[in-house]
């Protein structure tokens, strides 16, 4: 894996099931999701955007993550030569009932957010000993 | 092109429209080292000088190699995407590996004034132009 050479992956725009207000465009981040023994890792990359501009939602089974770049960083820049467009990500999953819902982490790291969702008890796999 | 940002909830919207009109634009040219497209690039203009912004995220500033020489530039280093340790995998859609980008700005550079800041994710190469290079105002006599 870390040897092959990395080609640029095309942002992909955000279709949204309930129309947005606001006509800036959002992206998808690319996400990975694993899961371990406890819990399920939604990793997502949101480039530009601060700790402080991410919203995680919880709504129903829904997830809703929205994370916001803060363009004015841009201010007073005039592009010359462009090769991918910039907007706020949002992505929304849905959690099946094995996911403890009071128990969500997320962590941002260079532009990589890392949400941790715990699985409740029942869903944590048991061994099972032979008497 | 002036911007003049009046609403903010439409400076985005014409930040996004003002960037879709340079897709690919000819300013910058493939340079003679290095190889691939990764990672993507946007050029800016800003006062005199150039402003090369990318997005590189999950790539450690340690794992970052830039290199100037000329008015060439190079962007190489390794980006690791994955789970370490035991873990069944759902959904892969971000990748991993080895880039080497070479780039030549059409104009001449002070190669010693280079800034760059990795933050969140996003690479800055802040380029100064070199003082021989700038638009000098003419008088008329």
């Amino acid at each position: 894996m870390a040897n092959q050479s990395l080609e640029v992956q095309q942002k992909k725009e955000v279709v949204a099931k309930g129309e947005k207000t606001v006509p800036a465009r959002y992206y998808v981040p690319s996400t990975d999701i694993y899961e371990t023994d406890d819990a399920l890792l939604v990793v997502m990359e949101v480039p530009g955007v601060n700790r402080n501009n991410v919203e995680v939602n919880l709504e129903n089974d829904d997830l809703k993550v929205v994370a916001r770049i803060d363009f004015s960083s841009y201010d007073g820049m005039e592009p010359l030569y462009t090769e991918y467009n910039i907007g706020h990500f949002a992505r929304t999953f849905s959690l099946s009932q094995m996911i403890d819902r009071n128990n969500i982490g997320a962590v941002l790291n260079d532009g990589v957010l890392t949400l941790t969702l715990e699985k409740v008890q029942q869903a944590q796999p048991r061994k099972i000993e032979i008497r | 092109m002036a911007m003049i940002l009046t609403d903010p909830f439409d400076a985005l919207v014409h930040f996004q429209q003002a960037l879709d009109q340079l897709r690919e634009s000819d300013w910058l040219e493939a340079g003679p080292s290095g190889h691939g497209s990764f990672p993507p690039l946007n050029v800016f203009r800003k006062g005199d000088d150039v402003v090369i912004i990318t997005e590189v995220p999950g790539i450690n500033k340690s794992d970052l190699r830039i290199e100037a020489k000329g008015n060439t530039i190079r962007i190489a280093g390794t980006k690791s995407a994955g789970h370490q340790g035991k873990a069944s995998v759902h959904r892969v859609e971000r990748r991993g590996g080895n880039f080497d980008r070479a780039i030549s700005l059409p104009i001449e550079i002070n190669p010693d004034g280079i800034k760059a800041e990795c933050r969140d994710g996003i690479l800055a190469l802040f380029i100064p132009r070199a003082e021989h290079d700038k638009p000098r105002a003419i008088t008329i006599s």
